[in-house]
This record gives structure tokens, sequence and C-alpha cells, in this order.
């Protein structure tokens, strides 16, 4: 549904994105994450034709995004960061202007409207000025503009920035909801965000993109271990000594000691074996104490950390190729 | 081209924004002020010569109040009609809701020309407004007017506002500043107001091109009652190379750099 190739763009000197290359399937919320500065905004301002890129394609739809820019424009609903809305005019008329400049015949426009504003919980204020509103009625309106018109696929950049909890947790249903029948491109530097609510995800940092793919099938690529949380009361050597001849154990990190107390590790196994049990059984024989055993998730956003992290400390030695 | 939806739009913002309302009331009250100004003075000469009967010449409602009237209301346009338009996209700009009107599946040119049309709407109203003078001058002063040079002058002078009006939008299409796009548009209208006066000093062709290109030389014939081409098609000219410009002004975003 979106295909994005060698996309690069420029602000004079600057290079805000370089060499972007993705895709997103049809049906599909990929999350476009990235720290601030990364190039995300620019990536969709760029895929909602509001500037053209500087060389490489965008296809929204079929659509190149700058020769068919009225066909793609037709085709998404868009979000900018910034939630710009006029102030002066009422939630109502306001997403009424928008279905009509979309594009949605007369007939279907006013139940559309009033479907949209029921969707995205705005109805009660649909008779307030917009300049009114409290910052998470003014991201929902901006959310009801972007699907008002039912478009394919919907651009979404940042939209639970700025929101209290009750207000997240209501957009991002909201965003799964619209899952399967649109497909939803969201950017965010919210990483649980992501794991939420998306089901692949493109890292980008510093212009270029860094990962994708499916979460899962990232976190196993960046962290083909399990780990194993432990903390055990026993002489320290020993002890490290004792859980590395367990097999299957791949590595064992105690950087995290403290000079005297007990020993606290972190057991990296490989995926698929469960170390936990032969941890127990040593610190039985051994009459040791263990005081934990937890077993700990890979989430996204050590992924996250890990590749931006990396990707820093490469750039200091002069080096910026990073391939997921 | 969807001009209607943008062209709804922006009536809606002029008229439940105050600023419709406080541009036509100002308007009103300075032009009701000089309309008084100038039929006061009427009376009271047509009144000296009616006890003078032997001096004094013809004197009439075309020659003695409409087209003072109309220098008048041209001047006072030359100072509200920056106001009307440095919004229009300035206000787009600075808001960031520009970035969403030009991803919306419109033209550049609708946009711009439902603009244009809402402003010319707006302005259209205020001078309709000043229908009430030669109202007042039939039907509570009794005296007679001639009706030819009134529909040429309010011609001419929404020909002048629609070259305004455009300048004004080019202006504000430069800028996300409303204060710079007013400045630029009143600076602009005003060098051409009085580009007129360095013909004096300039000989042959650049004096006559000078002239031409004077708002004062085009703006008194429609109030006399004359329709002129010439002065037709310099405002027409105006207006559409200013409506040309604030058109690539806005797609010069969608220049790669």
């Amino acid at each position: 549904m979106i295909e994005v190739q060698n996309l690069t763009k420029l602000y004079g000197s600057y290079t805000a994105i370089r060499d972007v290359s993705f895709s997103v399937a049809p049906g599909e919320i990929v999350g476009f994450l990235g720290p601030n500065g990364a190039g995300k905004s620019t990536t969709m301002r760029i895929l909602s034709c509001f500037m053209p890129a500087s060389a490489g394609t965008a296809r929204v739809a079929g659509y190149d995004v700058f020769r068919e820019s009225m066909e793609v424009r037709r085709r998404i609903g868009y979000l900018p960061e910034s939630v710009p809305l006029y102030g002066d005019m009422r939630v109502a008329p306001y997403l009424d202007f928008v279905a009509e400049v979309k594009g949605v015949p007369r007939s279907a426009r006013k139940r559309q409207v009033a479907e949209v504003m029921d969707r995205c919980l705005i109805a009660d204020v649909q008779n307030r000025l917009i300049r009114n509103l409290s910052k998470g009625y003014r991201q929902r309106v901006g959310l009801a503009q972007a699907i008002v018109s039912d478009p394919h696929v919907l651009i979404l950049d940042e939209p639970t920035i700025g929101l209290d909890p009750r207000q997240i947790a209501e957009i991002r249903s909201l965003i799964k909801s619209l899952a399967g029948e649109h497909t939803v491109i969201l950017s965010t530097h919210i990483l649980p965000e992501v794991s939420m609510v998306c089901s692949g995800v493109v890292i980008i940092n510093r212009g270029a993109i860094v990962a994708q793919g499916p979460i899962d099938r990232l976190v196993e690529q960046f962290f083909p271990t399990s780990r194993v949380e432990v903390e055990i009361v026993g002489p320290r050597a020993a002890v490290l000594e004792g859980v590395r001849a367990i097999p299957g154990v791949v590595r064992v990190d105690d950087s995290a000691r403290d000079s005297d107390g007990p020993a606290r590790f972190v057991v990296e196994s490989a995926r698929d074996r469960d170390v936990r049990g032969e941890i127990f059984q040593l610190a039985a024989q051994q009459k040791w104490n263990l005081l934990e055993l937890r077993q700990v998730g890979m989430t996204l956003e050590e992924v996250f950390i890990r590749i931006v992290a990396g990707e820093e400390s490469q750039a200091a030695t002069g080096s910026t190729e990073a391939e997921a | 081209m969807r001009i209607w939806p943008i062209y709804k739009k922006e009536l809606r913002l002029y008229f439940t924004s105050p600023v419709a309302w406080v541009i036509l009331t100002i308007f009103l009250a300075i032009a009701g002020l000089f309309f008084y100004a100038i039929f006061g003075n009427f009376t009271r000469v047509s009144m000296q010569m009616a006890m003078n009967p032997q001096g004094g010449r013809d004197i009439n409602v075309t020659d003695a109040v409409l087209r003072p009237l109309f220098a008048n209301l041209s001047v006072i346009l030359l100072l509200v009609m920056p106001l009307v338009t440095m919004r229009l996209f300035a206000e787009e700009r600075r808001s960031g809701t520009i970035e969403l009107l030009l991803t919306y599946p419109v033209r550049d040119g609708a946009v711009l020309i439902g603009k244009y049309l809402a402003a010319l709407t707006l302005y259209a109203t205020m001078i309709a407004a000043t229908l009430a003078y030669p109202a007042i001058i039939v039907g509570i002063a009794r005296a007679s007017v001639e009706w030819g040079p009134l529909l040429t002058g309010y011609i001419g002078l929404l020909l002048m506002g629609g070259m305004f009006l455009a300048v004004g939008l080019f202006a504000s299409s430069l800028t996300e500043n409303q204060i710079v796009a007013a400045i630029v548009t009143f600076g602009v209208l005003l060098i051409f107001w009085i580009i007129g006066w360095t013909a004096e000093f300039a000989t042959g062709t650049l004096g006559a091109v000078l002239t031409h290109l004077s708002i004062l030389e085009h703006n008194d014939t429609f109030a006399k009652g004359v329709l002129d081409t010439k002065d037709i098609i310099y405002y027409l000219n105006f207006t559409a190379l200013a409506l040309f410009l604030a058109l690539r002004s806005l797609e010069s975003r969608r220049w790669n750099g």
C-alpha cells in the first residue's frame, strides 16, 4: 500500500533523510520509530504530498506522491504533528468542511461526519469552538478530520503526544480498530505504544532506516538469546562458575555487581532453552540462597536503544553503516 | 475544482471571527464621515448659489458629491484592504493549517480562487453598504442622482478593490506574519498609487509608462461615468498578475530542493 524507495530530502545542505526505503502492506499498522529529529515528520510530509522529495520515489496506493499527487491525496488521511486546526471554527462545521473538500458526496456527508464524531468521542463538543477545546479533544478532532473521508491510508504523526494516560488508551484503541480496512503508518517515540498498536515497525535514526520488520522478528534478531535475571547469596566466583557450567548457557553478564552482598547477574541462554530449573537445582545442591530468579522479556525498547546507541558509537568511530 | 468549500470556509471564518465586523464597522464609519462632510458642503454651496442667482457655475451631485466620495473611498480602501487579505495565507502558514489544506485533494489554484472570492464577497458587502449614500441623497435630500455615473463608479470601485485584494493575497502568501503581509500590500499599492508623480520628471515613453502604471490615473474616469477599456484592462491585468504570482508562491514549496 505504501512503497518508499531511496527517498532523500535535503533542506539546503542539511540532509533530513537519506536513501529511505520501506513498504507497508495493506491493512497493516506500522510504527515509524525514531528519536527526535530522525526524519519521521519529513518522511510523512513527503508521503502526504505536502512537499516533494529531493530524490527517490514514494507510492501510496499505487500512485506516485509527486506525479499523481491528486490521486494520492484522495486516498489518504493525514494528521500532522502540530495538529493544525481552525480555531475559529466549530467542530461539526469544521469536519463538514473537511469532508466536502475531500470529496465526500453531499448525501453521505452528514452521516459520515456524525459517525466519525461518535467514533472519536467528540460528539459532545461538536458545537464548541475548536480554539476552546482541550489538547485531548483537539487531538481527537485532528484524528477525526483524517478519517472522515474513510481513506485507504492514514498517515499519523505522533497521534498520542500530549495526552493524558486515559486519552492515550482511547486513541490507541481507536487506531487499533482502524486496522484491516485501513493501512496506517504512525510515528511516535513512545516505544510501548508501538508494541501495543502496531504489527510492524520501521526504525529510523539520523535520516536513515536502521531496522524494519515485524516486532517479534526484530526482537529475535537483535536478541537471539533468552535472558534470566538471577540473585544468589554465595561465594561469587563459585556461583558464576557453576552457572556458566550449565549446558545451554551462552553468556553470564555480571556487570551489574555490587562489591559485596548477593551476586546479581544476567544469564543468557539459547532462545528455546529454559535454564531456570537448572539454576535452582545448582543453588539447592550447593545450599546457596536463591533470592531471585526471573525471566526477562526482551522488548522493542531494548532493541531500539541498542540500535540507536549502537549507531551513535559507530558514528563516533566514523562508520555510519548499520543494517538490520 | 473544489472552490466552493474553500470559499464557504473562508467566508465563515470572516464572519464568525470579529474580522469582518470590525472592518465593516470601521470602513463604514469613516466612509460615512466623508459622505457627511462632502454632502454637507454640497448642500451649503448649492444653498449659497440659490441665493445668488447671477453668479456661479452649474453644480451637480455627480461632480460635487459622488466623484469626491469615490475618490475618498479609494483612499480609505488603500488603508483598509490590506487588512482584509493579510490573514488569508499568513494565518494558515503560522498555525500550520496550510499543511493540512494543501494535502487535501484540492488544487492550489482552487484554494487561491476560493479565498479570493471570499475576500471579494466581503469587499462587495462593504461597498454595497455605501449604496445607502445615494439612497439618502435621493430619498431624504430629494436631490437627483445620475444613475449611469453611479453604476460605472461602483464598477470602478469593484475593479480597483479586486486588484487590491489580489495584491494582498500575493503578499499574504509570502509570509507567515500578518503584519508583514499588510505592510507589503499597503506599500505596493501606495507606490503604484503615486508612481505617476515621478512621470513629471521623466520624458517620452518612460513618462507615459509611469503614468499608465499609476492607480490614480485610472480610478477617476469611472466616477465620471466613463467606461474606458484602457482602465478596465489595467485593473484586470494587475489582478491577474498578482493572482498568478500568488499561485506561483503557493506552488513554490513543491519545487525540489
